[in-house]
């Protein structure tokens, strides 16, 4: 009964759920990032920074429709399509150009790209935190487990995750595209000479990629202040994400979160100060144990 | 090729710059003294990076790490323990080379990106440590006035200890380079499979290699505390290493003195451009992209292949080119 207590301990169960809301939206960035390396063989260290445009923007977009839930529901699927845009252009005019090249110059292409777009944030949102209000409908908390307040928002955000992972999976899987894109990851000269315009198909999956980590940002929007600097820690954490399930590997993405956001919330009740380390040893156990990461790598 | 600029016709502009960097304070005011310190310590810890990267084919993404590891064990010696500052300044070197060490035997085994990618998650392990651990680093702050011995603590003495540390800390690195080691180190880069073969122990070579890299990158840690008496945590987070990684991609990977005039050349921008905006990632960013798309050997590289370009090296290039793309086939 004791050990019962203690395993379902309110706390416990409340910093669990407050984990895996963390690990939903950890998950929409690192699968997208994930789905990047698998079929474009890309580092894409820019991914951190659409994230934060993306957020940025669901702020502009849904004050422009008056800060209320219609500004919300509004920029939720605005912002994630305009950040793909951006991120089609970007694809069509540079990194088209340079997929022969070693991993290492895409990795710095990147960069640069992150770098110039930081300075852009900078630029037209300033340097203020930004907040983006919660919509009438997520406001409030429920209370589970013996009285713990549990906010509306990260039910919403636990609901979502999976929608996220379903569809995913069905473009992924049983579309023709996704198809298509699973063996240009392989071989993409095959792919190309049985005329497929693989080029196309490559910018396809960078933009769906991309309008993931706009979707990240979008959501995580109401519940962070909207600052610079918010891509700096979340790519370095969807990159491990990345790593520790397999590259390429977009479930792998899933179960990185998982033991990402779980380690995190769970290493702040155990140690406070130092419970942001947790998630970072839980990446070096696993690489020391399964250096290619969890599950089957697409490289 | 190898030899980089400085060899047969470039001996002259060699000399000249050497007796120029020895000049200068005598006539430079204060400021750009220390900019021209700064200048240095990063240019040895660019080339310190390249000497695994280039020479090394190794993936090193966060090489910063060593460099922050470096600055703050000498920081904490000196401050904490009460011993001279000179045994704080070899203390530093040594801590680095100990973590990349440890670093190094964790990730030797996987391939590149793997390799980079678990190198930066340990990496960022020790920056959130020194980040948090306020009662012994001193977070987010880190550490000032860190005291130092009285023959370097004017800023003229300070730049001349760190150039003469740096150009003996470039000429070990120049043999070493030169050296077997540095050749069978080569080897392993260009084709590894070839090289085990012939009997090296490849993944030994390369964690001498970064043992090695991880020395110098503290020295220039070490050389950060005499030239700016602090220490603090974004010494070793990691965009610091991607911009150490540009200013080698800037002056030319492949050379030896690339990184250093990549350094000498990002410096001197970020000073003058944050002067009067405070935009200064954005025309990094651009320059950054022109140079992968326009100059992608880096400027020395490019300088080279005009200056020395011979047949003999050409067909060297060019059976590269075949070993590579045997290597992309198979």
């Amino acid at each position: 009964m004791d050990l019962f207590t203690a395993i379902f301990s309110p706390k416990l169960m409340s910093q669990i759920l407050v984990g895996l809301s963390r690990t939903v939206i950890l998950f929409i960035v690192a699968s997208g990032l994930s789905l990047i390396l698998g079929v474009l063989r890309i580092p894409n260290i820019w991914h951190g920074s659409l994230y934060m445009v993306g957020a940025f923007m669901t702020f502009t977009i849904s004050g422009a429709f008056g800060g209320g839930s219609m500004g919300f529901w509004m920029a939720l699927i605005l912002a994630p399509i305009s950040v793909a845009l951006v991120s089609l252009i970007a694809e069509r005019s540079f990194f088209q150009h340079l997929y022969e090249r070693e991993h290492l110059m895409l990795l710095l292409l990147t960069f640069a790209f992150s770098l110039v777009f930081g300075d852009l944030v900078k630029m037209v949102w300033g340097l203020e935190y930004k907040s983006v209000p919660v919509p009438r409908v997520f406001q409030g908390s429920v209370h589970l487990f013996g009285g713990l307040p549990f906010p509306i928002y990260n039910v919403f955000l636990l609901a979502i995750g999976p929608v996220v992972a379903i569809a995913l999976w069905i473009i992924v899987n049983k579309t023709k595209i996704g198809k298509i894109s699973r063996a240009a990851a392989v071989d993409r000269e095959m792919v190309g000479a049985v005329g497929i315009n693989v080029s196309w198909v490559f910018a396809f999956v960078f933009m769906i990629g991309c309008l993931l980590a706009g979707l990240g940002g979008a959501l995580v929007a109401p519940t962070v202040n909207v600052s610079l600097g918010m891509d700096h820690t979340l790519i370095m954490e969807a990159f491990l994400i990345v790593i520790i399930g397999g590259l390429g590997n977009v479930w792998g993405a899933l179960v990185g979160a998982l033991i990402f956001g779980l380690a995190q919330s769970l290493g702040i009740l155990i140690w406070p100060q130092f419970g942001i380390v947790f998630p970072y040893a839980a990446v070096i156990i696993v690489l020391l144990l399964r250096p290619t990461g969890l599950l089957k790598s697409t490289w | 090729m190898s030899n980089g600029i400085f060899g047969g016709k470039g001996r002259i502009l060699g000399v000249a710059i050497l007796v120029l960097l020895f000049l200068f304070p005598l006539f430079l005011p204060r400021f750009y003294i220390y900019l021209l310190s700064i200048i240095l310590l990063t240019g040895l810890l660019a080339t310190s990076l390249n000497f695994p990267l280039g020479y090394g084919g190794i993936f090193q993404f966060h090489h910063a790490v060593f460099y922050g590891v470096g600055a703050y064990a000498a920081a904490l010696m000196i401050t904490k323990s009460g011993l001279s500052p000179w045994i704080g300044f070899v203390a530093g070197p040594f801590a680095a080379a100990f973590v990349s060490l440890v670093m190094g035997l964790i990730c030797i085994r996987l391939s590149r990106l793997y390799f980079g990618m678990l190198q930066i998650s340990l990496g960022s392990l020790i920056w959130i440590i020194v980040y948090r651990w306020y009662s012994f680093t001193g977070g987010d702050n880190g550490i000032h006035g860190i005291p130092l011995p009285d023959v370097i603590s004017s800023s003229k003495n300070a730049y001349y200890f760190t150039l003469i540390v740096t150009l003996l800390s470039l000429w070990v690195l120049y043999k070493i380079i030169h050296s077997p080691f540095g050749s069978a180190l080569q080897g392993t880069r260009d084709n590894p499979v070839r090289s085990a073969m012939i009997g090296i122990n490849v993944r030994l070579h390369q964690l001498v290699a970064l043992i090695i890299a991880g020395f110098f990158a503290g020295v220039a840690g070490s050389l950060f505390i005499v030239v700016d008496t602090t220490v603090f945590p974004d010494m070793l987070f990691w965009t610091l290493s991607l911009e150490v990684l540009i200013m080698c991609l800037l002056g030319g990977w492949f050379t030896f003195l690339g990184p250093m005039l990549g350094a000498a050349i990002i410096i001197i921008l970020r000073t003058f451009i944050s002067g009067f905006t405070d935009y200064w990632t954005l025309p990094l960013g651009l320059l950054m992209m022109s140079v992968i798309f326009f100059l992608p050997n880096g400027i020395l590289g490019y300088i080279q292949e005009k200056l020395y370009w011979s047949p003999a090296e050409h067909a060297d290039l060019v059976e590269d080119d075949m070993v590579q793309q045997t290597a992309k086939e198979s």
